[in-house]
């Protein structure tokens, strides 16, 4: 996974949550993050904007961590890039 | 304090344009949900909802009345219509004076609000039809049951979500026991099915892809539903004297806030409503035989009140049958609260306990005898209704058999 994406990743994660850049890493999860299901639902709206994908419920559901959010907006901008 | 008699019932939903349609689906577990037909969807991510399928403001109201009425408030005067027949009283002008009504609704007509911000932001018009602002107004369906009737007494609507028409129901409760009027309309109703709102609740992620299946371990999410129930409330005794049919008597009303979190149920929210609702009738939980849940099917709701029904009931909780009549009437809002609360009259009335249709696998977090998929013939003495909402807002009514 490249680093610009993950950075970017991040930096709509602490806009969105309003928490420091430097506070999370690729490793943190969200229990820790103190996001709650709420917040990682603005923070999916705020991902699907960054990126210009959609992101469905089902691939949104099972994500626990920063690394899975990269992960996935990786899928999903491969399978953008390939239509 | 005087005891509260129901002496009518009105109903709109996807289960039937009256309360014996409704009542029949109920007992037959047929769900009412279905495609959506009465919004574009084709950007939606859920395709289903629980309308009233083939709606027509024909023949209930001329076209020129309905110009004015919203869908939502157009329900909310057809139950009130239905309702107001059954209980078969005679009006006087005292009556009509003093008579109450208490509405609730969520998002009222916000399908109209819809159409005017579509025209100005979208279209580029330069202006909106003018019957915007009275169409969307909350508080319509209490104004146009007025209107209807020519009720001069206390009217008025409460908004709390998901538990609109529980506050609603519990506050004319409250106003018939005290004394403060003699004769209460009162329910919910409500009409979501509008582009921008459907929008917003894909956002909020919450709605399911399929169908709505509380308690089942593979249970999605919610269906929003639309439609209206009314109820007339009349203190028992003068009930009786007139000789009125007596469907079911109210007899507790319990409230309760999270103070939590904006969207997160609370379990100890919930059990606060259900004990305050118990205190309220002074029954004790064993009296307890039917809970029809707040039962939204999300992954959230299902075990915060499975754990909520646990704290309150204890060992009781597994001798009590608990269903969540979403799954066929859908999440109708501000208007749930009233379906719910007509579908535990109902099952009190005829002895049929409604059950949770589209039930699949058991959930050992909601460890509960849900009624799975099929009615179930019970007598039972008393019951409860809950209504959580989001912003953590909860309320609960306590029914007994008349």
């Amino acid at each position: 996974m490249s680093e610009e994406l993950s950075q970017r990743v991040i930096k709509v994660i602490a806009a969105t949550k309003r928490i420091p850049v430097e506070s999370i890493t690729i490793d943190s999860d969200f229990m820790a993050l103190g996001i709650d299901s709420m917040d990682a639902v603005e923070i999916l709206f705020a991902l699907e904007n960054e990126f210009d994908v959609n992101i469905p419920d089902e691939d949104a559901r099972s994500v626990r961590s920063i690394r899975q959010m990269c992960e996935g907006v990786e899928r999903l901008l491969a399978a953008k890039a390939a239509r | 304090m005087r005891r509260v008699a129901i002496t009518g019932l009105g109903s709109i939903c996807a289960l039937g344009r009256d309360v014996p349609e409704f009542a029949r689906s109920l007992a037959e577990g047929r769900s009412g949900i279905g495609p959506i037909e009465s919004a574009d969807v084709s950007q939606i991510r859920f395709p289903n909802g629980a309308e009233v399928k083939g709606y027509r403001h024909a023949p209930y109201f001329d076209d020129r009345r309905a110009d004015f009425i919203d869908r939502f408030a157009q329900f909310a005067v057809i139950a009130a219509r239905e309702a107001v027949a059954d209980a078969a009283f005679a009006w006087t002008p005292e009556l009509r004076e003093s008579a109450a009504i208490v509405t609730g609704s969520c998002v009222g007509g916000q399908g109209t609000e819809d159409i005017g911000f579509r025209d100005v932001y979208k279209l580029g018009q330069n202006r909106v039809h003018p019957l915007t602002i009275p169409k969307t107004m909350a508080n319509a369906g209490a104004s146009h049951i007025s209107m209807e009737f020519g009720i001069t007494g206390p009217s008025f609507t409460i908004s709390t979500a998901c538990s609109s028409a529980a506050h609603a129901i519990g506050q004319a409760f409250w106003m018939v026991r005290s004394g403060a009027t003699d004769l209460a309309i009162t329910g919910g109703s409500e009409a979501p099915f509008s582009f921008g709102i459907l929008k917003a609740w894909e956002a909020m992620r919450v709605v399911s892809p399929d169908t709505c299946r509380p308690f089942s371990r593979d249970r999605r999410g919610m269906i929003l539903g639309e439609g209206a129930a009314m109820l007339v409330l009349e203190p028992l005794e003068a009930a009786r004297a007139r000789g009125a049919r007596i469907h079911a008597e109210i007899v507790g009303f319990g409230m309760s806030a999270d103070a939590g979190h904006i969207t997160q149920p609370s379990a100890d929210g919930a059990a606060r409503a259900m004990r305050a609702a118990l205190r309220d009738a002074a029954l004790a939980p064993e009296a307890i035989g039917y809970i029809n849940a707040h039962g939204t099917g999300t992954p959230a709701n299902d075990p915060t009140e499975t754990a909520a029904i646990r704290a309150v009931f204890g060992t009781h909780a597994d001798r009590l049958a608990v269903s969540s009549t979403k799954s066929m009437h859908g999440h109708a809002l501000g208007a749930s609260a009233a379906l719910e609360c007509l579908a535990t009259v109902l099952a009190l009335r005829d002895g049929i306990l409604p059950p949770t249709a589209n039930f699949r696998e058991p959930d050992p977090e909601c460890d509960l005898d849900v009624i799975p998929n099929e009615a179930r013939a019970a007598r039972v003495e008393c019951a409860i209704s809950n209504s959580f909402a989001f912003g953590g807002l909860n309320a609960v009514l306590a029914l007994r058999a008349g």
